[in-house]
């Protein structure tokens, strides 16, 4: 662990795969960005790969003033012991207070990794961060300006607040899309430094074999309208129905976890704990029961809509308009509404 | 050739199905009120483990860390075919974050000791982490593999490993010792075996022999007690039903690295989920209803 050091930077980990920033790294930017100026201090990246053009300037633009870049021709592709050497050098040499993850596979492989090699704290999962000063209840004793790492935890059934004293540097994973994003800023300004990390064959324990990545070929995130249907739907066949909703309102199709493992389709659509949190302008959720997994990834949404049969359906509690009804026929009448105002061309 | 694996399990309130019971008056969760049960993806560890021990011969310990009622997994362990199993139980050990905790079980697989492979389930889901398995390999000095979705193959001291990475999936080999975790779509794990089921249902760890007679003999003496645990522990010892017991003592733990003392995070504040919007506006399953709803969101720019 570091000792508590205020005047420290609040980074991220800029997780890249293939030379391509993931889209949470930018959302963490700017949550970077934010909670650097309400300490007062910088905020920094750890950019860590080895064909890496253009990325500095990328987290700069959404935020970062500091990126530290270790390029090397053996960091090409991921593995988590030479990875979490560089980040544990970086964090030895520099002293963030703050170190922020994106909750993917790569993050949570690698996260927890750096932690107990640090001897630090880690909070999985965040879906929202915070500062404030927090008196321990034992103590009494106040800290200030401390990092508050909130999650939901228990299968989804409480939202805990985390909070790590004295043994730092703070660190969480922070889920994918539940920060809202700035627009970049091409014409801020920021210092690329290059940190030379003394990597010795151990730490590339791994041997890559065959690799298989799907491009995701659904935008869920960045979609303003979302339909997802569930296990009401009933088949594969029946799916066309949300999809037709999803094409006569310019939205993206969404599923509940029952609906993939149904084989509706695919899992790249999945909302939930599990899939996607997302939090679009309208999200209509038809055959839905409204799981708390499945709440997690949507219930931020700004409207939503649930059509149902059963009046009791949890999914009703977190919506704004509630259809109490069978999908077949609602999801048509709107469709044909729907075409008659225009509203999708 | 044959190959030693420990696997890593962990026994968690059923998460998956909080009714309302459940809930205290305050907000939080009543654990207690929950079934406990086998975490799920623990038991795809193990099936990978009796797996590779029913191919390549080798061992296969179970190892816990929880209260004496955690036996209860270990017991499901040996059902399916665990040759061993090993509860760390100890009240020091409460309140340890993934960062306590994962030390705590690193010192117990060393303690252990001569061992290939280690599987644990990639996470729990009480708590949803997913860092203890890492946390540990890093503690035992090994690489780790997450997320393993099938088992390629073995070859000599290499295993072979397809990893779910989110969006494809990569295959990768690692050399023993490693530590893997598993999702559940590695395998299908094997039911109880009703033979071994029926010899070892009264497998017992001592710490629940002490309960069980305490219970039974409401009115004895404390000396009374204490010699009717020893004679039962000793039966159950000689019957090959004894689970073995560990402290953080026996693992040579340092304190100030267990419990509340060794965990940087602290929970500051628990909130139950509150469904937050206060009513919904119904809207009846009519041409009408649907035109209206529609009508209102243009309105006020939730759609086009
Ligand atoms: C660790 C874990 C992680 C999970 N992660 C996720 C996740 O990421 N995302 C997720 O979605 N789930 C997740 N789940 C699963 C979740 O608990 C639920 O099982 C799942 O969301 C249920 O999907 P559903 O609502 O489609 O199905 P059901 O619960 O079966 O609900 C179907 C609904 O359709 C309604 N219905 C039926 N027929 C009609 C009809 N003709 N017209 C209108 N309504 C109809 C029914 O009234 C019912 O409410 C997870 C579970 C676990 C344990």
């Amino acid at each position: 662990m570091i000792e508590v050091n205020r005047e420290g930077e609040v980074w991220v980990y800029a997780e890249q795969q293939a030379g391509t920033l993931r889209d949470v790294v930018l959302e963490l930017c700017c949550k970077a960005r934010e909670l650097a100026d309400r300490l007062g201090v910088s905020a920094g990246a750890v950019l860590v790969g080895a064909k890496l053009d253009g990325l500095p300037e990328q987290l700069i633009a959404h935020g970062i003033d500091h990126v530290y870049v270790t390029a090397d021709e053996r960091l090409g592709h991921y593995q988590t012991g030479s990875y979490a050497e560089v980040i544990c050098h970086n964090i030895q040499k520099h002293k963030p207070q703050i170190v922020l993850y994106g909750a993917t596979p790569l993050g949570r492989d690698l996260a927890p990794r750096v932690a107990s090699a640090m001897r630090a704290g880690m909070t999985a999962d965040c879906t929202d961060l915070d500062i404030k000063d927090v008196t321990e209840p034992r103590s009494k004793e106040t800290h200030s300006n401390l990092l508050l790492q909130i999650r939901p935890a228990f299968g989804g059934n409480i939202i805990a607040t985390i909070v790590n004293y004295d043994m730092w540097p703070q660190m969480a994973t922070v889920r994918e899309g539940v920060i809202a994003m700035h627009d970049p800023d091409p014409k801020r300004k920021g210092r690329v430094i290059s940190e030379t990390v003394p990597l010795d064959d151990t730490l590339f324990a791994l041997k890559l074999i065959e690799e298989h990545i799907e491009p995701r070929s659904i935008n869920l995130k960045g979609a303003r309208v979302i339909v997802a249907g569930g296990a009401g739907v009933g088949s594969k066949a029946n799916f066309r129905l949300i999809h037709e909703l999803a094409g006569a309102i310019g939205g993206a199709v969404g599923a509940s976890r029952a609906a993939v493992d149904g084989g509706y389709i695919g899992k790249e659509h999945q909302i939930g704990q599990t899939g996607t949190t997302v939090r679009p302008a309208l999200y209509i959720a038809a055959g839905i029961s409204g799981a708390v997994q499945h709440r997690a990834g949507m219930e931020e949404s700004a409207k939503i809509i649930a059509i149902n049969n059963d009046p009791e359906s949890p999914i009703f509690s977190v919506s704004h308009y509630g259809i109490v009804g069978d999908l077949n026929q609602v999801i048509p009448m709107m469709v044909k509404t729907l075409k008659e105002r225009g509203v999708a061309e | 050739m044959p190959y030693n694996s420990i696997v890593l399990v962990k026994q968690v309130p059923d998460t998956a199905n909080v009714t309302a019971d459940a809930m205290k008056a305050d907000g939080t969760v009543n654990r207690g009120a929950l079934p406990a049960i086998f975490n799920p993806e623990d038991l795809h560890a193990l099936e990978a483990v009796l797996e590779l021990r029913d191919r390549f011969g080798g061992t296969v310990t179970a190892l816990s860390m929880g209260p004496p009622k955690a036996a209860e997994v270990l017991r499901s362990c040996l059902y399916r075919g665990a040759d061993r199993a090993i509860l760390l139980t100890d009240r020091r050990a409460a309140a340890s974050d993934t960062l306590a905790t994962s030390y705590i079980l690193a010192q117990t697989i060393k303690t252990i000791g001569d061992y290939d492979l280690v599987f644990a389930g990639r996470q729990a889901i009480d708590g949803d982490t997913a860092q203890v398995g890492p946390q540990c390999a890093e503690k035992l000095g090994i690489p780790q593999v997450t997320y393993l979705d099938q088992l390629v193959d073995v070859n000599d001291r290499v295993i072979r490993v397809r990893r779910d990475i989110g969006d494809g999936w990569e295959v990768v080999d690692a050399t023993m010792p490693v530590l893997i975790t598993v999702v559940e779509s590695a395998n299908k794990p094997r039911p109880p075996r009703v033979r071994r089921l029926q010899r070892l249902k009264r497998a017992r760890v001592p710490a629940e022999v002490v309960a069980e007679v305490k219970k039974s003999m409401r009115d004895a003496s404390a000396e009374q007690r204490e010699a009717e645990v020893a004679r039962r522990v000793d039966e159950l010892k000689k019957q090959g039903l004894l689970i073995e017991q560990w402290d953080l003592d026996d693992v040579k733990a340092d304190l100030s690295r267990c419990g509340l003392a060794g965990s940087p995070t602290k929970v500051f504040r628990v909130q139950s989920i509150v469904l937050t919007k206060d009513g919904y506006t119904e809207i009846p399953a009519t041409e009408e209803g649907v035109r209206q709803m529609i009508h209102e969101l243009v309105v006020d720019h939730s759609l086009g």
